[in-house]
């Protein structure tokens, strides 16, 4: 079952663009990846599933209902921790979680200490003291203290050092295996990497490529490498092949396709060296952004 | 409406209640304590203020009135009173949902369970009770020390009930001005100025409108709705123009309302 349903969902602010013609599905269960730049329109689909913002054109469904018409129901069952977090400067981290735990109908009081202990809050500084990294700590605890289904996590990790970014992954791998969705907004690679399962990559507001990490990573692009005596650019001008350099008597390439039609050229070459390997996920998601 | 935010606004407004209902109460004892000494002297303000050009005392709001008289006294001191309000019903009225805006909160509240809706109603009724406690203080004060100075002057107990009630609906007309405005405007940075703007903006349009004559000017502010002179002097109010106030606030509420539930939250930019 799809957890979030996005159809052909665009966002204008005014004439500005935030995303367009954005369409993709999450299931229950998954870590979806959302990766792109910033300015991509990360945040914007984000919003426009919490409904903070209201569609141009498209729609979306969360748990089958629509976001525009069913927001408060849904959002019932859904955790969110923004990229930037901001709170009642005046009040104290206990107070505004209490705050928070109060639009939920459960007692989430067990949980949210629970939180607090893991991610070593301190319960009873105001949050005008607290330094970015802590914020950020209580925006963790008062995204999760609920047991939402749904997690939206925006560039989650940005402020906290590695240790806490480790139990925080920790602690949504926990989730996830207790059936909790969770969609992973980020433009750091390597945690998603870490982390998800299925990414969609977002550009200029538009999704240019949805799929699994590993066929992402296995079954798209080769990197391939070369390195023989006399070679010019014009000896690797196949169909799929891109982003081709060549540097003294090495070429590099990124090819899609057939692999023999690359190994028949090589055949014919008089190579001292030649590989061919997966591409890490940082090369195709620059590749994505040429 | 939702008991707990309902509860975090009126908490989050408390001090600002305080100083505004003490600002007001000082304002109200210092004024009436004074009637005592200056009714005696009356006949001579009274002669000296008739020799003033009448277009400046309409600007102060001080044309045809009788300070030696109770309530006379007391509508002169009303107008501060009003001014007051104005700019603590604006301010409330500016930052209901703006200051939400500025300081970036809106995104974790409105991706909490609850309606656009439920949140406009918690945030109203909460700014109205806090409008509201202001209210009682002027009430309360104002009766005590009207007791305590009249000594043998007469007031109609009537007229000051006029008074007291229209400030409910004065503040009203700010409040949800204020709001209008905010939900106009694409971003409200600062709230301090724009209710000092509309607040003494409203007063002043009145003044100018006594100093003008024709012009119709007064018809827009709520310092002219509820002249409190003209509930003096005729016991009861303007009623057109408390029926142009009434729908002028119910409009802009209703607006309000609109453009809350149609609002795109900016993002932290």
């Amino acid at each position: 079952m799809s957890i979030i349903e996005v159809t052909n969902l665009t966002k204008y602010y005014g004439k500005a663009r935030g995303i367009i013609d954005v369409t993709f599905n999450v299931d229950e269960g998954e870590i979806f990846g959302f990766i792109g730049p910033n300015g991509a329109g990360k945040s914007t689909t984000i919003r426009l599933l919490l409904s903070l913002i209201h569609p141009t054109s498209g729609s979306a469904k969360v748990f089958g209902q629509d976001v525009v018409a069913y927001g408060p129901q849904i959002r019932r069952d859904i955790g969110y921790l923004p990229s930037e977090v901001y709170y009642y400067e005046g009040m104290k981290v206990s107070d505004l979680l209490k705050y928070s735990a109060s639009f939920y109908e459960c007692d989430c009081m067990p949980r949210m200490h629970e939180l607090s202990e893991i991610m070593e809050l301190e319960m009873h500084r105001r949050i005008s003291d607290l330094s970015y990294g802590n914020k950020k700590k209580v925006g963790i605890v008062q995204g999760l203290l609920h047991s939402p289904k749904l997690l939206f996590l925006d560039e989650p990790t940005a402020g906290l050092d590695p240790l806490m970014q480790r139990k925080f992954f920790d602690l949504i791998r926990q989730e996830n295996t207790r059936g909790v969705t969770v969609f992973f907004s980020s433009h750091i690679l390597g945690e998603v990497q870490r982390l998800c399962s299925r990414v969609g990559i977002i550009r200029e507001g538009k999704i240019a490529e949805i799929s699994d990490i590993k066929t992402l990573q296995q079954n798209n692009y080769k990197k391939v490498r070369v390195e023989a005596m006399g070679l010019t650019p014009t000896d690797f001008q196949l169909p799929g092949v891109t982003n081709l350099q060549v540097e003294d008597s090495t070429v590099h390439f990124f090819f899609k396709g057939d692999i023999n039609s690359v190994v028949q050229k090589i055949s014919g070459l008089q190579v001292s060296d030649v590989s061919i390997e997966e591409p890490t996920l940082e090369e195709i998601f620059m590749h994505y952004y040429e | 409406m939702s008991a707990n935010i309902y509860l975090h606004e009126l908490r989050a407004r408390l001090k600002s209640v305080i100083t505004w209902s003490l600002s007001v109460m000082l304002l109200v004892i210092f004024f009436l304590s004074i009637f005592p000494s200056f009714s005696e002297q009356a006949a001579l303000m009274n002669e000296m203020l008739a020799k003033f050009p009448p277009q400046l005392l309409a600007a102060f709001g001080m044309g045809n009135i009788n300070l030696a008289d109770m309530l006379g006294y007391y509508g002169f001191l009303f107008i501060f009173i009003q001014l007051c309000l104005s700019i603590q019903a604006s301010n409330y009225g500016f930052g209901l949902v703006s200051i939400e805006e500025s300081e970036l909160t809106a995104d974790f509240l409105l991706s909490k369970p609850v309606s656009r809706w439920q949140v406009m109603n918690s945030k109203l009724l909460a700014a109205l009770t806090s409008l509201g406690i202001t209210d009682l203080v002027v009430w309360l004060v104002s009766l005590i020390c009207i007791l305590l100075v009249r000594g043998s002057h007469a007031y109609e107990p009537r007229i000051l009930l006029l008074l007291f009630a229209s400030i409910v609906l004065f503040q009203l007309f700010f409040l949800s001005i204020g709001l209008v405005i905010s939900l106009l405007v694409r971003r409200v940075r600062s709230v301090t100025p724009y209710a000092l703007g509309l607040g003494f903006g409203a007063y002043v349009l009145n003044a100018f409108s006594g100093m003008l004559g024709d012009v119709k000017l007064e018809l827009v502010t709520p310092f002219r709705h509820f002249d409190p002179h003209y509930i003096v002097s005729h016991a009861a109010y303007d009623t057109p123009l408390v029926l142009i106030n009434v729908a002028v606030s119910v409009v802009a509420l209703v607006a309000s309302y609109w453009l809350y539930i149609h609002r795109d939250i900016p993002a932290v930019s």
